[in-house]
């Protein structure tokens, strides 16, 4: 997996993030909240993506894209 | 009990009711427009059918029941076992299906028996009456799914109220010599009994003038009490993505099918759910039939209302190869792969 790729399926999911707005530094919280439907879009999207399991606490720590991508590609590599 | 196949039992007919109230999600105000139109999106549930106030899973059932008999053409007095699988019963105690054995004026020579079970509970059901039926002693068997989740979420729980609506299905039963075998898949887990329940009004915790009727934050836009029912979204989609696709493969796997189902049958926890499921398997969406978008979650009655509403055409004139899977409240799931013929399936009854 690479961060390039993650942030475009991130930018397809989620329609209120404009394609090509989103970079790795950006914070999370500036394109949206951590509601409870934008969470369990996001951790549908990974699971399905990338076979990870995500919880909520997970996703609480992750400020930035970068944090995001870390964390999931982290998971990945725990199953792997 | 995980794999095992029971011989010589074959659906017969299927119906289903709803009430005729219908709830819209876009009206839900205690939540903002926006977030009414991120949450219909995402759970795919527009609108629900909600019972009126003297209207109970019991009389929801009676109605499914009335309608099958009168297609089937059955004699009262031939049906040997009444199941109601409900976690909305009309009390504590009697047992409900002792009530619908005297209200459909079955024979008293019917065993009735209830199950409490929810999201798995179509297949729970399935499986403990097929077992009586094939046992040979029983000819005959009704199995009844009725559900009022409407009348324990609070109205100020977005994770709850905008997802459940009403609804109660009846499936016939009978004994058949040359029945295709209905092979099962069935797990539980209760480490995840907290995922989701209702925590007051059991033995447990016993209904309390102190602590049961406070209406408590929980989150934003999520205040509830004690006596209504609680569900964490998270922890229940990853039990699903993590349990129910592996149960089907093994399903699918142990069996002699050299062809795949022609549907597969979800429970209907939530569009997300069940689509994230399905891209699991790598499944093309018409393969799997939704009804969640007008009924919203109705609990152990979602596979067989979905049965009826989505599929009465195709089930109605033709040989079909079902896989059905039902999953949650527990921690519980299973699933099972049923081949129908020519079912008869009269329309939905509306209450």
């Amino acid at each position: 997996m690479n961060i390039q790729d993650f942030i475009q399926k991130v930018e397809t999911e989620f329609d209120q993030i404009t394609p090509g707005s989103l970079k790795p530094e950006s914070e999370i919280k500036e394109f949206f909240e951590w509601d409870s439907i934008n969470a369990l879009v996001f951790i549908a999207l990974v699971n399905v993506e990338y076979d990870v399991e995500i919880n909520a606490e997970d996703l609480q720590q992750s400020q930035t894209v970068h944090d995001l991508y870390t964390l999931v590609e982290s998971k990945s590599q725990e199953r792997a | 009990m995980g794999l095992f196949s029971i011989a010589h039992c074959r659906v017969a007919g299927l119906a289903a009711s709803v009430p005729k109230q219908v709830m819209h999600n876009a009206d839900y105000d205690w939540i903002s427009p926006d977030e009414r139109v991120a949450l219909i999106k995402t759970t795919g549930v527009v609108s629900r059918r909600i019972a009126s106030p003297d209207t109970t899973a019991v009389d929801l059932a009676q109605h499914a029941a009335e309608q099958l008999l009168a297609a089937l053409g059955w004699e009262r007095s031939s049906v040997g076992l009444l199941i109601l699988v409900t976690q909305t019963a009309d009390y504590l105690m009697p047992a409900s299906s002792n009530i619908l054995q005297h209200k459909l004026g079955l024979s008293k020579n019917c065993m009735a028996i209830d199950i409490n079970s929810g999201c798995s509970g179509y297949i729970n059901g399935l499986a403990v009456a097929a077992g009586m039926v094939s046992a040979g002693s029983i000819g005959r068997a009704l199995l009844l799914n009725a559900e009022i989740p409407s009348r324990n979420t609070s109205a100020r729980d977005k994770s709850t109220f905008p997802l459940f609506g009403d609804a109660a299905s009846a499936t016939a039963l009978v004994f058949d010599q040359h029945a295709k075998p209905i092979s099962f898949n069935i797990q539980s887990d209760g480490s995840g009994y907290d995922a989701i329940m209702i925590h007051d009004g059991g033995m447990r915790n016993p209904v309390s003038a102190e602590t049961s009727f406070q209406l408590k934050p929980i989150a934003p836009g999520i205040e509830r009490n004690n006596l209504q029912l609680a569900l964490d979204g998270i922890k229940v989609f990853n039990f699903s993505m993590r349990e129910v696709s592996a149960n089907i493969r093994a399903l699918l796997n142990a069996g002699n099918e050299t062809q795949q189902p022609d549907f597969f049958v979800l429970h209907q926890a939530n569009k997300l759910i069940i689509d994230s499921i399905r891209k699991k398997m790598g499944e093309n969406a018409d393969k799997f039939p939704v009804s969640i978008d007008r009924f919203g979650n109705t609990s152990s009655a979602s596979i067989p209302l979905t049965l009826v509403t989505e599929l009465s055409g195709v089930l109605k004139s033709k040989p079909c190869h079902l896989l059905l899977s039902g999953f949650g409240v527990g921690l519980s799931w299973g699933s099972c792969i049923v081949h129908t013929d020519q079912l008869l399936i009269p329309t939905l009854y509306e209450v």
